[in-house]
């Protein structure tokens, strides 16, 4: 092993040791993203993202004065969120794109094993926050399968009610912003006038516009409040004439059809070979939906088609998004027509609660009480992976437990983590003026991606 | 002999107040979403809730044109460095906006990915509690904000 050469003690165990650069010295260079003086300088230009990687095969016939490496974000107000691109230009024109991720990483999965399945509803909801009630659901449906409880009809339905105005509410921002990048800010303004409408039902149900907590493992936080039908019916009519206005909005605009149709193209077998998902893939002209394909929640009994697009652009990805609102609407309508009646979470008392007079009635069912809020509910020992059909692709939740009252280990398969990794295929070769409309259009939610 | 027909052409005022009245109403916000809280904060400056009734709806995209740092969300590890070259960038005088309880405290995240509390970067002049704030308690913090700057209390 090599005696590290300076005072400062600056080596990594199993390598040379290193040498220490002007800017590891002076503490930050361009980006300051260094504040630990602990890495290897070679180590540390690649996680900082100053040296592109070569992951493919470059043409080495370009001059290389004429290239020029263009860092956009992390704070950037079209990357929707914190999302990094090296962007690698030639003129205006993009060569290479190379997204660096992390900002965002709050060690949700880490956080997980230390809260109880009860608890782990409040955790998920935070990863993809334009998507909450997904998050839940993918999570419960994980829990429940390795519990292997019975869901009421009841709490399916709301389930799938819920989920899809979620999906109606996380399109409607995915289009504004969309809008809003590619200069179209009326569609910022009208989108998240109609996305209200939504939320406003949602903090009536859940108590709260966002990170909701009401999907849970056994069933629902609560039941559907006094009057949501009225609600519903009033979204069932408000969201498509809205919708309408949308496209008559951007549909007449030649500088939204330009810089959307034949931007950013992606082919079906590309998206096959990346792991893309959701509206993306469909755009592509492939019809795969989870909802179809592995049916959860009962949602197979609704009747509802896939929208697909043909060309994979951007203008095809707002098409297939605006065809699932309508579709999702449509749901909702079946789903509010022929709400079953009954309970909203599980009458197995190992998973659920005993109920409010209960608990005054009997000792048991207060110490029973406490004991799943404190302990939390036992889950049988095993692994399973439950997915759904997110607004972004497919979320898949792999949980693992031990039998104890905590997972032992929670992973998330996010749909926006995926997506993003054919950015660069997107990307290939566009003008760097179709940057922002690529990223807009895969609609990544950096909650999602770094978790 | 000459009479007054239009009304008085001045006002009189002190430099101070002056200065703090200008100050609390031109308060341009930089756009710093990180995560849940950024959606809320784009839904408080869209129609619905319309920032604009306060003069604060031009988000500025530069650091240097913005007095106003809306931390808006969770700030990891490898975030704060960041968060902390954006605040140096922004032109003096600025305040800073804690929104919600991931940047306030590190909120319900902790754990070794988060930075427990955005103060500890950056001088925060209002805390915005919340999980994520509603645009209604945003605009509070806001307009909280512009009565700290009136009074003089956080008049730079």
């Amino acid at each position: 092993m090599a005696e590290p050469t300076s005072t400062t003690d600056i080596w990594v165990s199993g390598t040379e040791a290193p040498e220490v650069s002007e800017w590891m010295v002076a503490g930050t260079d361009e980006g300051a993203q260094e504040m630990e003086r602990h890495e290897t300088t070679e180590r540390s230009v690649e996680q900082r993202g100053s040296r592109v990687v070569d992951d493919w095969v470059v043409d080495d016939t370009i001059d290389d004065d004429e290239r020029m490496i263009v860092n956009m974000g992390p704070q950037h107000p079209s990357t929707h969120g914190v999302l990094r691109l090296n962007i690698e230009l030639e003129g205006e024109i993009v060569r290479r794109v190379k997204p660096i991720i992390g900002y965002l990483h709050t060690g949700m999965e880490k956080t997980a094993e230390t809260l109880t399945f009860l608890q782990g509803g409040t955790n998920v909801t935070r990863m993809d926050y334009l998507a909450p009630l997904h998050n839940e659901l993918c999570y419960s449906l994980a829990v429940e399968r390795l519990l292997g409880v019975e869901i009421p009809p009841r709490a399916q339905a709301i389930r799938i009610l819920m989920t899809e105005l979620n999906r109606v509410s996380s399109h409607l921002v995915a289009t504004a912003t969309n809008g809003m990048d590619i200069g179209a800010l009326s569609m910022m303004m009208y989108g998240f006038r109609e996305r209200e409408l939504i939320l406003e039902f949602f903090e009536k149900t859940t108590g709260l516009r966002m990170n909701h907590n009401y999907i849970r493992p056994g069933g629902l936080a609560a039941d559907l409040p006094d009057g949501w039908e009225e609600d519903v019916a009033e979204i069932l009519v408000r969201i498509p004439r809205a919708i309408q206005d949308y496209e008559d909005l951007l549909k007449e605009n030649p500088i939204w059809m330009g810089r959307t149709q034949g931007i950013g193209i992606i082919t079906a077998d590309e998206c096959l070979a990346y792991g893309v998902t959701g509206p993306t893939l469909r755009a592509a002209g492939v019809p795969w939906d989870l909802r179809k394909a592995q049916p959860y929640s009962g949602i197979e009994a609704y009747d509802f088609e896939v929208v697909t697009g043909s060309r994979g652009d951007v203008y095809d990805r707002y098409r297939v998004r605006i065809g699932e609102i309508h579709q999702s609407l449509r749901i909702v309508e079946q789903v509010a027509d022929a709400m079953p009646r009954g309970d909203y979470k599980t009458g197995d008392r190992k998973v659920s609660p005993p109920p409010r007079q209960r608990i005054d009635e009997s000792m048991e069912a207060l110490i029973h009480h406490f004991k799943i809020y404190t302990e939390g509910f036992k889950v049988p020992a095993g692994e399973t992976y439950a997915a759904i059909e997110a607004p972004r692709g497919e979320l898949g939740c792999y949980l693992v437990s031990d039998g104890s009252g905590a997972p032992l280990r929670m992973h998330t398969r996010a749909p926006s983590f995926s997506n993003l990794q054919a950015l660069p295929i997107m990307m290939a070769d566009s003008l760097v003026a179709d940057t922002v409309a690529c990223i807009a259009s895969l609609d990544p939610v950096m909650g999602d991606v770094d978790r | 002999m000459a009479r007054l027909t239009a009304p008085p052409q001045f006002l009189t005022t002190t430099l101070g107040k002056a200065m703090r009245w200008s100050q609390q109403q031109s308060m341009w916000p930089a756009t710093f979403g990180l995560a849940c809280c950024a959606i809320e904060m784009m839904a408080t400056g869209t129609a619905h809730n319309d920032l604009a009734r306060f003069g604060m709806e031009v988000f500025r995209a530069s650091p240097r044109q913005a007095d106003l740092m809306v931390v808006a969300g969770r700030v990891s590890q490898k975030m704060a460095p960041v968060l902390r070259q954006v605040y140096d960038q922004m032109a003096d005088p600025k305040w800073v906006i804690s929104m919600g309880a991931c940047a306030s405290t590190g909120g319900m995240f902790n754990n070794y990915a988060l930075v427990q509390g955005v103060d500890q970067i950056v001088p925060v002049d209002v805390y915005v509690p919340g999980c994520p704030p509603g645009p209604q308690s945003l605009m509070h913090g806001i307009l909280t904000l512009q009565d700290k700057v009136m009074s003089g209390e956080l008049a730079r």
